[in-house]
Order: C-alpha cells, then structure tokens, then sequence
C-alpha cells in the first residue's frame, strides 16, 4: 500500500508528527517557546501529573516542538516513540542512566565517537560504571565480554571515522541471548541509510546536531525505542523498569506499556532529574532539516563516492578508509546491511597521506572550501585531524584499535559541487607533499 | 494484580491504585493483538477517579496464562469467571473491537450484573476478509501491518500513552508483534480474528443485555467502520436500551489518537 496511511520515508520526513495547528492553521510547526502549560482545571493538572492523562506541563518533560520532531524520528526509525535530548551525549546518557546505576557493565565498540568513549571510559566509571571496550568486528569478542552483570551493548552503525560497519544482526542475537538490549548511535548514517530496529537493535540515538539537522546550527539528540525489548523477561535484570518504583508513584513501567516502559522511565526520571532537554527553537531547526534528509543525504553520499575515487587514486595517498572500497574491512558488510550498499556507508570517512604530522598539518591549512573545525554531518565539507582533536585523550593503543593513525585525517563531505571539493582537495595535497621537501 | 481465573494466572492492571471491591468496578477488554496496555490512559484516570479498574490480559495473551479464547462466547464465558475470580458482584464492561464483542456478549450473559456497557471500535458482524484472515496465519508480519495502516486516521497524533512523542503507529506495530510472541504455541491473531469473523449472536446479545449502551465509534475507522455498527445501535434502541453513541475523530486506535475524547465518553458514560 502507499498513500496518507502507509506513507514512505520521503513522505514521513516531511509530515510525520505535524498537522495544521488547530489555533491558528499554521501549516508549518509552530516554535511553542514556552516554559509551561496552562492547566485547564486542577483535576486536569493532577491527572497530568500522574500520568491518567496526557499532555504537556513543562518544557523540560516535554514540549509540542519537540513531540513532533520525537514522533518523525521514531517514524523513521520505525521506533514506538522517541526523546529530543540536549545533544546526541545527553542522549547516550539518557539510555545508559535509565538502565542501571553502580556495579552495571556496558560492552562496547571500540570504534566510537571520542566523546562517546570519553563517557563510557572516564566519566560513567566514575559513577561505578564499567565498560569493555571490543572491536566491533571480533564477534567472539563481544561474547567473551558478557558477564553476569552487563546490562547493555553498544556500537555505532559505522563506526568513527574508520567506518567499520557493525554487525547488527551479529552482536543483537550475543545481546539477546545474555537478555541485554543492543544501543546503536545511527549518527552517521541517519535512518535514511540505515534502519538499525529492522536489523535487531533495540534503542537507537542521534547526535542530531549532524546530519538529522544537516546545516550545522544546532545542538542536539533523539533517543528512540524500538519497542522490541522485553524488560520483564531478563531475569530482573531490569529492575528499573519492571520494579516498584517509588520515585515515581510506585509505578511499574512495565505494566504501565508492554512495549513502552523504557521511553516512560527515561522520560519520567531522565528528563525530569537530570534536565537534559532541547530547546524547542532546536527542535524546529532539526526538523527543518528532516524535511530535505533524504535529498541531502543522496548528494552527501553522490559526493563522497567521486571524492573517494579520486583520492584513492591519488598517488600522495596511502590509504582511503571507506566501505566503497574492496580493500575496505567493512565492504561485504556494508553492502549487506546498508540501504544503498557500501555507497551508503556514510560521508564522514578518513585517509592518510604519506606525509608526517607536519605535512598533515600543512594540508588542513591549505584547504579553502573544507573547514577545519570539530563536527560532521553539514551541508558544508569538513575537515578535522583526529589524533590532536577529537580523540586527544586516547592512548595511541587506543587509537590505533578504533583505527586512527598520527596522520589520519577526517572528512565530512558536504553538498558543494565535487569538482569545486576536488579541486581543493587536489591543491591542498599538493601543498603537503611540498612541504615534505 | 494477579488472579487465579479458572485455574490460570490471570493478570489485571487496577490502574495504579489497590484493588477494593467496595468501588464500582469497570472492566476492560482489549482487542485482537492487543493487551491491557491499549487502555492505560482511560484505566488510569478512572482508576483515580473513583473505579476499580480491571484491565485485563486475555487468556493466552502476554501476561495471562491459558487457552486463548477460540470463540466470543468462551472469552464471555472468562469475563464471567473473573468478575467471580474478584470477588467483583457488578462491573461495567468496555471493550475495544475484539473484546467489544466479548463486552457485548458478556453482558448479555450477566444480565443484571452488568452496569454500563461500553463498545469501542465495534462492529456486528465483524467480518474479516478471507484474504486477511490467510494473512494473520501465514504472514502475521504483513497482516499486521495491514491492520496497523487501517486502524490509522493521522500522521500527528496528540500525546498519547507514552507520552508527547509516542509515534502511534509503531506503538500499534511493536505491541502486536509481543503478543504474538506471547503465545509460542498458538496463534492469537488468527484465533482473534477467526473469534471476530464468527460471532453470530450480536443482536440477539443486545438484546438481552440489562444496561444502557455506549457505542464510542471512530469516524475514520476503516477496520470497524461506524456503518458495521448501525445495526446494533437500531437493535440496542428498538430493545428499550438506553443508547449513547460517541463518534470519535479517529480510525481504529480510539484509545491512543484520541485518548481524552474517548476517556470524557466513558467517564461521562459511567456517571450516568
């Protein structure tokens, strides 16, 4: 079927979550930058408070911009429900904070974002948090990791900026035979090139602030739940959610929603204590830029496949690091689970020239359309070298197993004409390799 | 809360609030696929607001254990045992598709013992096609689906039992396919539907029932259609019932796109 009540991915980009607004017939989604909401009586305001009705109180729980961009998201995922968060870390934060507290354990990709690794491996230790770190293609790794009180796995679609494709399938079937959920950060690919849920994963985040918002304007995060994973059925593993909980009118969450529970206690705990919310002025950013995802994301993806060519022919380049490639680790897996293949493995990707830490230096300054700056996933073409920025802190074992090298240098290819990025690319090379004598 | 329903573990949300028969008792019933967590709004609030609520988990459907019921008749014959099962001597009845025909039934079984009767998203009779029911046996993923895009009226939904931020659709997705999984050995959406396909007795139900009669109907529904329902409202009137009929601006989901419309129906439904 097709049509209003079975719509497409292009269609939901555009509509999903948002009609006409009833008070004033506004087509587009309306900015409600409102702190609060006006209770209609106070049976109305104690029933809002617990939870007999449905509504909007304050901002920090929840605010009708933002509904609307949490329900497009989850519609693209194909999730049950979703929440905007302050950035994609608050979001990660959200899913871990909800599902345990000191003594838990956390298996993860050592291919992660460096902020992502920087809370698993610093921060929420901390807080009594463990985590393994495995890489995301030693599928016997991940299962060796399982121990009695590991509560969650976690990876990145592909992973940064190696572009390491996880397994979904793999390491959600380990996940599901320890009864722990598998949490996929889908940053990089959007749901437009991959829908993790259809792939077995069981909550979902973005760091929104790339290419969900896509122009480079904005902080934020969504957390989806796929509504797959059953919370009840883990040997009480779960007990935040399945448990009495008594900051929170003694409620069980899950039998308040048999699908629902994890989206009802981050909400109702992680919003409400630790107050990470999005503004409602980004929420409507963000959904600016959902609108035109999809036509985005085919020219990211139409860039990146010239820009790739031509630099893994350059002879000032020993390495290309993108599934596109057959040398690629990831290829066969990226053509097997990505929407468009290995074409569809994204537009951030690194490479290295055969240059040293000065000549890498050398062709970040000479670029002029590349920015050099700290994000991915704008309409403009970035450029960033790890080692000495996003991934400081890591040892060089570290880097070197989430495979970043001293000269590896990170791209974000944006919506520019490719032969203009080309053109730029080519000069700055050339730069490098002078500088090399 | 837990009760032993004719030898089975039988579970029943109550609402967030204890039990005690003492209180008027309201009753719900949920549809093919579904379980007592379509109703978590509607049971809240009344459960707060003066009721005991009982929603139930059917038999053979996630939390409740037992046969899955085969036909209307049997599940009426369940609602009948739980309402002795609670100690519970009158109760309202609601029920949504599905589990308004067991509602439907129930009650004329009950007779005096029923107080209101509450029949959301219904239909008599409630046909399923041929080719749908096929689907819900061979291909219960696409048949799902198909139900789940029928039962839709809106891309927006207002906040809803999750929440602000609930996609509704795949709310309705996820939940039908954890019943399904409920139930390893049998298939409860086919049995549901099969159940809904062959009740014959509706108007001679209505008629029999002791109660006044809500008929909260979806404007869009396409699953129910508020025309299937016609029949049973001329027969409920011509039978001297009291009759109110609601009409929704919604499809199938009453209970999660519109779930303070459907809530003030039944909350004002139950005070008279």
């Amino acid at each position: 079927m097709s049509g209003y009540s079975d719509p497409g991915f292009d269609t939901l980009a555009v509509h999903a979550g948002a009609a006409p607004d009833p008070a004033t017939g506004a087509r587009a989604v309306p900015i409600h930058l409102t702190t609060s909401f006006v209770f209609e009586s106070s049976d109305h305001a104690a029933a809002l408070f617990n939870l007999e009705r449905s509504g909007h109180v304050y901002s920090r729980l929840s605010n009708p911009t933002n509904a609307v961009l949490e329900q497009r998201v989850a519609a693209l995922e194909g999730g049950i429900g979703a929440i905007a968060t302050a950035s994609g870390q608050a979001a990660l934060h959200l899913a871990v904070a909800t599902l345990m507290g000191a003594g838990s354990h956390i298996i993860a990709s050592t291919a992660l974002y460096g902020g992502s690794q920087n809370l698993l491996h610093y921060t929420l230790r901390r807080f009594g948090i463990e985590t393994t770190f495995v890489k995301p293609g030693d599928i016997d790794g991940w299962r060796a990791a399982i121990r009695p009180e590991t509560k969650l796995l976690f990876g990145e679609t592909v992973g940064n900026p190696g572009l390491d494709v996880l397994d979904i399938p793999t390491v959600a079937q380990i996940a599901h035979e320890a009864k722990v959920p598998l949490l996929v950060d889908s940053t990089l690919t959007s749901p437009y090139l991959i829908r993790p849920f259809e792939h077995g994963a069981d909550l979902v985040y973005h760091s929104a602030t790339k290419f969900l918002s896509g122009h480079g304007t904005v902080i934020g995060g969504v957390l989806v739940d796929g509504g797959s994973f059953d919370w009840d059925a883990s040997d009480g593993k779960f007990a935040e959610l399945s448990a009495p909980y008594d900051g929170f009118h003694n409620m069980v969450f899950t039998e308040e929603s048999t699908v629902g529970a994890f989206l009802l206690r981050a909400r109702r705990e992680g919003l409400r204590d630790f107050g990470a919310a999005m503004s409602p002025h980004t929420a409507w950013l963000i959904l600016q830029g959902i609108e035109t995802l999809p036509l985005r994301m085919e020219r990211h993806i139409a860039n990146t496949e010239k820009i790739v060519r031509f630099l893994a022919s350059h002879p000032f380049v020993s390495r290309v690091g993108h599934p596109l490639l057959e040398s690629h680790p990831s290829h066969a897996l990226a053509n097997r689970l990505l929407r468009h293949g290995a074409r569809g493995a994204g537009s951030v990707f690194s490479f290295d020239i055969k240059g040293d830490r000065e000549q890498g230096k050398k062709f970040i300054e000479a670029l002029k359309l590349f920015s050099h700056l700290a994000n991915v996933g704008d309409c403009r073409s970035l450029v960033i070298h790890p080692a000495s920025t996003t991934h400081f802190r890591m040892t060089d074992e570290a880097l070197a197993a989430g495979g970043i090298g001293q000269g590896t240098i990170r791209l974000s290819i944006g919506l520019e004409d490719p032969d203009d990025l080309i053109d730029d690319l080519k000069r700055a090379l050339k730069a490098a390799e002078k500088a090399g004598g | 809360m837990e009760l032993n329903v004719n030898g089975h573990r039988t579970y029943c949300y109550t609402g967030g609030k204890p039990f005690d028969a003492a209180r008027p008792t309201v009753v719900f019933i949920h549809g093919v696929l579904n379980d007592h967590s379509v109703w978590i709004l509607q049971s809240r609030y009344l459960a707060h607001h003066g009721f005991n609520v009982l929603a139930v988990d059917l038999p053979g459907h996630c939390r409740s254990a037992g046969d899955a019921p085969e036909t209307v008749e049997q599940a009426a014959d369940f609602v009948a045992a739980l309402l002795d099962a609670a100690g519970v001597q009158r109760a309202a009845l609601v029920g949504h598709s599905w589990g308004s025909l067991i509602a439907l039934e129930a009650a004329a079984r009950l007779g005096e013992r029923v107080t209101h009767l509450a029949l959301v998203g219904t239909a008599f009779p409630m046909k399923v096609s041929q080719a749908l029911l096929d689907a819900s046996q061979n291909d219960p993923e696409a048949a799902l689906k198909l139900v789940n895009v029928f039962s839709r009226s809106t891309l927006a939904a207002p906040p809803s039992a999750l929440g602000p931020g609930t996609w509704v659709y795949g709310a309705g997705m996820a939940l039908g396919r954890r019943v399904l999984r409920s139930n390893p050995e049998v298939n409860v959406f086919h049995r549901g539907f099969l159940a809904c396909d062959r009740y014959a007795n509706g108007e001679n139900a209505i008629a029999q029932i002791a109660c006044p009669v809500l008929f909260a109907l979806g404007a869009h529904d396409q699953m129910t259609s508020p025309r299937a329902a016609q029949g049973l409202i001329a027969r409920a009137r011509e039978s001297g019932k009291r009759v109110e009929v609601a009409s929704l601006p919604v499809g199938h989901h009453q209970m999660t796109e519109t779930p303070d419309a459907l809530l003030f129906a039944l909350r004002d439904f139950l005070a008279r």
